[in-house]
């Protein structure tokens, strides 16, 4: 039966929005199933920052001149679409950065100057990717701080019981994934931040692996941080954005000095400029963010209920279609889940699986995928992990139970 | 026979395959077959961490010869592996030292000892030159 998403949601048109999709890869079309690692981009996203490059590019905050005014413009609708697209109050609460990675670590290093001392913790997850765990570690040992970690059950979710025991007194932030890049797990953020805030600790959000799949809604979720990246929601690489509620961000000191940054600059002393300048050192990524508008503007043209409906009705075939393969064993089989896969079959090596597919023009991803510690607990070297986006389509998931049956054939 | 030798008679049979199915299901067989590390040696000493795949390398002095033996947890990395011994192993450690392995590229394997695929075999490459290094220099 063909797939019975919302009426107006046609895979086959939104596919050949994606110029990559149509490529080949070891010589056979190409089947994109890393899109976790990092998304595809629509030509709408390359066109806007094309034409940015070539009419509209000028240094922003700076010139009197009419060409970098509109650039500054540009920039700035661009944080304003943020605004719009996650809902914050307000948009100088809306950080650019590099990535989710420079997100959390800004959090992390300037509310660890701020907030940790010897005495505190640090409440992260057992699901967590290495971005929302070093950063902490670090800051962590700055302080002589101690990180501690909530643990999962065998279908990759929370112990809530074991949060609530670990929610002591002595933590100051709690920081946590959204959903699992590795697992899939969508965990329950309303409920974390319900019970942390209860106690006056404020949450955040690693939102890497949500933002491209479903809407949200930084108030109703009532986190105080929300990082994400831009390439993994069909925009470019080297955007991501911060959201902190407006009462944090002040509480921190700057993380970066710079140009932008501040306010007056004397040799003596510096004053540092309003949000969100003071947490942008330096001439940001100005084409980046006019490509992550774009890539907003492309999301909501297609919009998250008909995107969300979809991949569940993909990632169930999926499962379904994998389930065939004998002796496969999927890792993350949370209730709630998003259109992540990650399994193993049975007495065959990730690598030696994805080597093959590769060959056969199927794009998975193997190892450890930045959790370490998670594939610890499930005890397995790594898994192979197929990852979906809404261009996905049934012939790239038939294509890749054929290929992990042809690899299995090879490899026994 | 010398360590180009082996190379080029490597190349000339791998010329034999028609295409990358043939080709993988060979080296899938040389992953199986492998004459095994010894158990004693699978250990954190002798192990390369890789993030993809591991691999053990185990190197000892026979005469003037270094002899490798070698495993990996994926059956991929252990073909190309017994393909690396088939040509390092049994030589003179001065020439495991300054080999230029050629053999890789010429096959069409090159991706597999690529760093960025992060799968131990680079890294037990620069090892098994090391050893021939070491091993020469203690002679
Ligand atoms: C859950 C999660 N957090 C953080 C990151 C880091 O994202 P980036 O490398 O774009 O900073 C990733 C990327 O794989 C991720 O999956």
């Amino acid at each position: 039966m063909p797939v019975t998403a919302e009426k107006g949601f046609d895979v086959e048109k939104l596919r050949s929005d994606f110029p990559l999709l149509q490529t080949a890869m070891n010589g056979k079309p190409i089947a994109f199933l890393d899109s976790a690692a990092s998304s595809q981009k629509p030509s709408a996203v390359l066109e806007a920052m094309d034409t940015y490059y070539r009419e509209k590019h000028a240094n922003v905050h700076r010139g009197v001149y009419q060409l970098s005014q509109d650039a500054t413009a540009a920039y700035e609708k661009a944080r304003e679409l943020v605004r719009e697209f996650i809902n914050a109050p307000s948009s100088h609460e809306v950080i650019f950065v590099r990535g989710c990675t420079e997100g959390i670590n800004l959090v992390a290093a300037t509310f660890g100057r701020r907030f940790l001392d010897a005495d505190s913790e640090v409440l992260i997850s057992a699901m967590e990717h290495h971005s929302n765990i070093v950063p902490w570690q670090m800051a962590c040992e700055d302080k002589g701080a101690k990180l501690k970690v909530i643990p999962i059950n065998d279908e990759g979710e929370l112990l809530m019981d074991e949060f609530e025991r670990l929610l002591t007194d002595k933590v100051k932030i709690v920081a946590l994934t959204h959903v699992s890049n590795t697992l899939g797990t969508v965990n329950p953020i309303h409920e974390v931040v319900e019970k942390a805030h209860a106690k006056g600790i404020p949450v955040l959000v690693d939102g890497a692996q949500a933002i491209p799949h479903m809407q949200v809604d930084v108030q109703e979720l009532d986190v105080d941080f929300y990082a994400f990246s831009g390439h993994k929601m069909f925009g470019p690489t080297g955007i991501g954005v911060l959201f902190g509620k407006e009462k944090w961000l002040n509480a921190l000191p700057p993380y970066q000095g710079g140009g932008e940054m501040i306010e007056t600059v004397t040799f003596e002393k510096t004053t540092y400029n309003e949000l969100p300048h003071k947490f942008e050192a330096g001439t940001p990524d100005i084409a980046g963010a006019i490509g992550l508008g774009a890539a907003i503007e492309y999301i909501q043209s297609i919009g998250y209920e008909n995107i969300h409906a979809y991949e569940m009705d993909l990632l169930h075939y999926a499962t379904r279609q994998l389930q065939q393969v004998e002796g496969i064993r999927f890792i993350g089989t949370a209730r709630d889940k998003a259109s992540v896969i990650s399994f193993l079959v049975e007495g065959f090596h990730p690598y030696d699986l994805g080597t093959i597919l590769d060959k056969l023009g199927i794009a998975v991803r193997t190892g450890h995928h930045c959790t370490q510690p998670l594939m610890e607990r499930f005890c397995i070297p790594g898994t192979v992990r197929a990852s979906l986006a809404f261009y996905n389509n049934r012939t790239d998931i038939d294509r890749l139970v054929e290929g992990v049956k042809r690899a299995v054939a090879m490899l026994r | 026979m010398s360590i180009n030798e082996i190379q080029d008679e490597i190349i000339d049979e791998f010329a034999l395959f028609s295409d990358w199915m043939e080709k993988y299901e060979y080296i899938i067989d040389l992953g199986k077959n492998l004459p095994l590390i010894e158990e004693q040696y699978k250990d954190e000493d002798h192990l390369i961490k890789g993030c993809q795949s591991r691999v053990w390398l185990h190197a000892g002095l026979e005469g003037d010869k270094v002899v490798f033996t070698a495993d990996s947890d994926a059956v991929i990395t252990k073909g190309i592996i017994a393909l690396l011994i088939r040509v390092l192993s049994n030589q003179p450690a001065e020439d495991v030292a300054q080999s230029d392995l050629y053999f890789i590229d010429k096959i069409g394997l090159k991706e597999h000892l690529s760093p960025t695929r992060s799968n131990g075999l680079v890294s037990m490459v620069k090892q098994m030159k090391m050893y021939g290094l070491a091993l020469h220099a203690k002679n």
